[in-house]
């Protein structure tokens, strides 16, 4: 099977702006000399494109061409993915190259009626996926292969039939490089069927038996003829942490019987290695109604009295109706998690007690309401002063980051950036409109008047212009003059005047309040 | 050094159109922290929702600029009671350096049991904690020492002399357990790691009183007596 990835139908039906299905469209990714094409639609075939060729060349044959980065990652994990949803017809299946799959459906190819239907069913439900895919079947992983790459649609070849029809394709389905394939076709060899004529000492004397990367056209013939063995390496799916509970009786609290599973969920976790970075919980009424719920947590754990902790939350207002019969517990996003000692003062890490601080905290007022500083590269202080939720985890924001963002000399930029600026202890959430008295509009203001309180500056420092960040704002985006001022009563404020008179982005220029000093 | 003067709870009035409360509280947890040689743990920052929104939120630059390189950890809760429920979460772990609390206004969760219950997790756990009210009244609580704070003119600007220049607030003490209250200017010495009391100016009312022994003379909270 060959499942190529263009867009799913549906979502070129739904998405408006998407790719245009008519239009040459390429991925592509970086070569040594500028990015080559990885994939092609339809259009951009019949316009010329070929594998490997550079983007450049193919846009002088074909203007309007349309150039996407391939993501060759999410390709190999969605590849992946498919890997173990192919399952569902044997139990043996594997990846091939970067673009196939290899089922081995030996003996259970008649539990879906012959290997026709197989094959049709396969079809079917990858085409249902938004997947054109050719398959084909065959006694041998490189005749399937050759047959799907270059036989007819969903062809099946029998054991006898195996030589003649082998016989038939071209060298290319071999599996070889790129250099045999040359020198094979300098030979005069273009079928398997001419390969099979010439003596095998003859083949072995030129190519070699197994000689650069098992890759010779010898191996090859043999692996496709079934002379040489080629089992499939099925990659074992990934372990799922989940207990189901099914009751005798219905229960109106489920808490007590929470324990036990919870118990053996850890268990089987500490037995891998892993901790869950999330925990659902699945209560079944006897109505046939379904509650679960979630949790969250910032570091991988394995603690059953932790995770029991934060769950307690979602007890309090569970409705049991007339009880539940069944209760699932399903661990989320496991993570690798080495056994940690207890220190011997008895105390814990103080990470995991932070970890444990943040996972409560979140479980009780919500994931956004618990937040860690996410300094960013910007002059703009709004978007200097970034926060993040803190179920995100804990690293990186903790130590390095923010001692780098908040180096002398502002930005993390290794001393190349301007000196640190002073900046208030407190920014409000939005800047807020002040009325401003000033002597010349270009200069410091004089009076203001905040929260319908009017103040009378005496002292003040600035202006310090920051410019709008052009490369993201919009146009007509305009600067900003801060200033550092202190009224008559003592209090420090950072004012800004926004854009300056005659700037063309707008009439006069207004002012806001952005934060406050200590 | 520890100062075992400084209690490991304070409240501290202020209004929420002055920064004086948040740089006197910032000053007094670096003066803090500097003397009992703990440093590198979070500081966990609670907010409830009005305080955020009347105040602001606290600025990692800014407090970076006071001295205080750690992390904050801040939750934003919804009311005074979700706000303290974190504060007393968060004085459960040693790993905090300390823990900031903001309530505007008086709300009826606020009262002398919570005020009891997080001055004894904060004996407990040996986390300092400083609850901070904005545009509150100064109602019934334990706290050991309970600080008014305004923003006072600030020190002559040495390279600019139109500048403000570094803070000074006019703290008064009003409630203190150790000592007699009073009216001081404090301000932040950084290099020495503590806050700097200095009596202030006679203006009627303020010298008058008990506290007036007591006020005259220059103190230091912190990092020890003034060298």
């Amino acid at each position: 099977m060959r499942p190529p990835t263009p867009p799913a139908p549906w979502e070129a039906e739904d998405a408006p702006d998407g790719p245009d299905p008519d239009a040459p469209l390429v991925l592509a990714q970086d070569g040594p000399h500028g990015p080559v094409i990885h994939a092609a639609n339809a259009a951009a075939l019949a316009g010329g494109a070929a594998r490997g060729m550079r983007v450049v060349d193919l846009r002088a044959i074909c203007p309007e061409l349309q150039v996407v980065p391939a993501d060759l990652a999410g390709d190999a994990k969605a590849l992946h993915r498919l890997i173990l949803w192919s399952r569902r017809w044997c139990p043996w299946s594997a990846g091939d190259g970067a673009d196939g799959l290899v089922l081995d459906t030996t003996g259970s190819d008649h539990l879906w009626g012959g290997e026709a239907a197989m094959l049709a069913d396969i079809a079917a439900r990858l085409s249902g996926l938004g997947q054109v895919a050719r398959v084909a079947a065959a006694p041998t992983h490189g005749a399937a292969w050759a047959l799907t790459r270059h036989g007819d649609p969903q062809e099946i070849c029998g054991a006898r039939a195996l030589r003649v029809r082998m016989a038939m394709l071209p060298v290319s389905a071999l599996r070889l490089d790129g250099a045999t394939l040359t020198t094979l076709r300098r030979l005069g060899l273009k079928r398997v069927g001419d390969l099979m004529l010439v003596p095998r000492a003859t083949l072995e004397r030129r190519f070699g038996r197994d000689g650069r990367a098992l890759m010779t056209p010898l191996r090859r013939l043999d692996q496709m003829l079934g002379d040489a063995p080629e089992p499939v390496v099925s990659p074992a799916p990934p372990q799922r942490f989940r207990i189901v509970r099914r009751l005798v009786e219905p229960v109106m609290d489920p808490q007590p019987l929470l324990d036990e599973p919870l118990g053996m969920l850890c268990d089987a976790l500490a037995g891998s290695g892993q901790g869950l970075r999330g925990l659902r919980l699945e209560l079944y009424r006897t109505d046939g109604i379904a509650v679960r719920f979630e949790i969250g947590c910032a570091q991988a754990s394995r603690d059953p009295a932790h995770l029991r902790r934060l769950m307690a939350k979602h007890f309090e207002s569970l409705d049991a109706g007339f009880g539940f019969d069944t209760l699932s517990l399903e661990g989320l996003r496991p993570e690798r998690l080495a056994a940690a000692q207890v220190r011997l003062d008895g105390g814990i890490d103080s990470d995991v007690a932070l970890a444990t601080l943040v996972d409560r905290l979140t479980a009780r007022l919500g994931p956004g309401a618990v937040e860690l500083p996410d300094p960013g590269e910007s002059h703009l202080p709004e978007r200097a002063e970034g926060w993040r939720p803190a179920l995100d985890g804990l690293g990186g924001g903790l130590d390095g980051r923010r001692a780098d963002a908040l180096a002398p000399g502002g930005l993390g930029g290794g001393g190349l950036v301007a000196p640190g600026r002073e900046r208030p202890v407190r920014l409000l959430r939005a800047p807020e409109r002040i009325e401003v008295l000033y002597a010349v509009p270009e200069g410091p203001p004089v009076r203001f008047r905040w929260r319908r309180k009017p103040y009378l500056i005496r002292r003040h420092q600035g202006p310090e212009r920051i410019a709008p960040e052009w490369w993201r704002a919009k146009a007509g985006t305009r600067l900003r003059d801060y200033y550092k001022v202190e009224v008559e009563e003592g209090a420090r404020y950072w004012l800004y005047r926004e854009g300056i008179a005659g700037d063309g982005r707008g009439g006069e220029p207004d002012w806001f309040l952005h934060g406050l000093f200590a | 050094m520890s100062d075992p003067a400084l209690p490991p709870f304070a409240e501290a009035f202020s209004t929420a159109r002055d920064g004086a409360g948040t740089g006197f509280v910032l000053a007094q947890i670096e003066a803090r922290l500097a003397g009992a040689g703990r440093r590198g743990g979070p500081i966990l920052w609670v907010q409830d929702h009005r305080a955020a929104q009347e105040a602001g939120l606290p600025c990692l630059r800014g407090i970076a600029e006071t001295g205080l390189g750690m992390p904050i950890l801040r939750v934003g809760a919804r009311g005074a009671a979700d706000a303290l429920w974190a504060m007393e979460e968060g004085l459960e772990c040693a790993a905090l350096s300390a823990v900031v609390g903001e309530v505007w206004g008086n709300p009826k969760a606020l009262d002398f049991t919570a005020t009891k219950r997080l001055a004894l997790r904060a004996a407990r756990s040996g986390v300092p904690v400083w609850l901070l009210r904005q545009d509150a009244a100064a109602d019934l609580s334990v706290a050991p020492e309970r600080w008014r704070l305004v923003s006072a003119a600030s020190e002559a600007n040495p390279l600019d002399g139109r500048a403000p220049g570094e803070a000074r607030w006019r703290a008064e003490l009003f409630r203190s357990r150790r000592r007699a209250p009073g009216i001081w200017v404090a301000g932040h010495d950084r290099a020495a790691h503590r806050v700097d009391l200095a009596a202030a100016l006679r203006d009627g009312a303020v010298g008058t009183g008990a506290g007036h022994a007591a006020a005259d003379a220059p103190r230091a909270v912190g990092g020890g007596g003034r060298a």
